[in-house]
């Protein structure tokens, strides 16, 4: 049990780490540095009752030092991520579940809903240079928001009959009733295309991240169980 | 009959153990990906924070 556990996250969550950094490179980092171009003041959209710049994200390969920070950390992330889901795996294997590559997507696209896509309700994903409501407070939010979509989930796939259908939909509605916190005024400086296009690149690239690591932990599993 | 019990049993605890130690440190992980105030991890965190849409700043 345990060998199978440090195996499939650690495989998952490596092989998922890198893969995910790469889309990120292809998909987010163009837009997140074209973003910091409004954030340093080298490109103005909003000026003198004008709303109007140049598109067009920057290179991105000017620093290397930068992107391997990042390729790092997708893997602490995702390791992190992979090793929390094969504990469910284990779990739900004891409760007489079985857990597959097939299975595994399930689970990956459950942790993206519970992990990404909840949360981004309530806080959207932010270009560099958003202001917003105090960190502390977003974070408590933010975690409280995770985990109460992972037990709300989980209620709705293991607990039998209506009790669990109630509490699933409570768990995940929850957090969006309490509502996160938001300031009372807007600074947003990028232009709006760009920092909604940013928040659907980078929902799309960690939910196919998610799927992959489910499916490649599920896999692992199986073989292994 | 009771050895065999008590065996079963004593497996079960020790997965439950490692199903418990592989959550806390996959959580552990994931703080100090997404969570760790300390300015060095800040820096080399910043892009990945933002793609995963970790609270940043």
């Amino acid at each position: 049990m345990a060998k199978n556990l440090l195996t499939s996250a650690l495989f998952a969550g490596v092989t998922v780490g890198v893969l995910a950094a790469i889309l990120q490179f292809i998909f987010v980092v163009p837009l997140l540095m074209e973003g910091e171009l409004y954030e340093t003041g080298a490109r103005v959209h909003f000026s003198a009752g004008v709303a109007e710049s140049e598109a067009g994200a920057p290179a991105i390969w000017g620093d290397i030092g930068r992107h391997i920070g990042t390729v790092a950390m997708n893997l602490v992330a995702y390791t992190g991520f992979a090793f929390v889901m094969v504990a469910g795996f284990a779990l739900a294997q004891r409760a007489g579940h079985s857990v597959d590559a097939r299975s595994g997507a399930i689970w990956g696209l459950a942790g993206f809903i519970a992990v990404q896509l909840a949360p981004a309700v309530g806080l959207p994903p932010e270009l560099p240079g958003t202001v917003a409501a105090d960190l502390g407070a977003r974070q408590v939010w933010w975690a409280g928001c995770v985990l109460a979509t992972v037990l709300g989930i989980a209620a709705l796939a293991f607990v039998r009959g209506s009790a669990g259908v109630i509490g699933g939909v409570v768990l995940i509605a929850l957090p969006h009733v309490i509502g996160a916190p938001h300031l009372d005024t807007y600074y947003g400086i990028a232009p709006p295309e760009l920092a909604s296009h940013f928040v659907t690149s980078s929902l799309g690239v960690a939910g196919a991240s998610w799927v992959l690591l489910g499916t490649i932990a599920g896999a692992l599993w199986a073989r292994k169980a | 009959m009771t050895n065999s019990f008590a065996t079963a049993k004593a497996a079960a605890s020790n997965d439950l153990l490692a199903i418990g130690f592989a959550a806390l440190f996959g959580l552990g992980l994931v703080f100090a990906a997404g969570f760790s105030h300390a300015s060095a991890m800040h820096d080399v965190a910043h892009d990945q924070r933002h793609a995963i849409a970790f609270p940043c700043h």
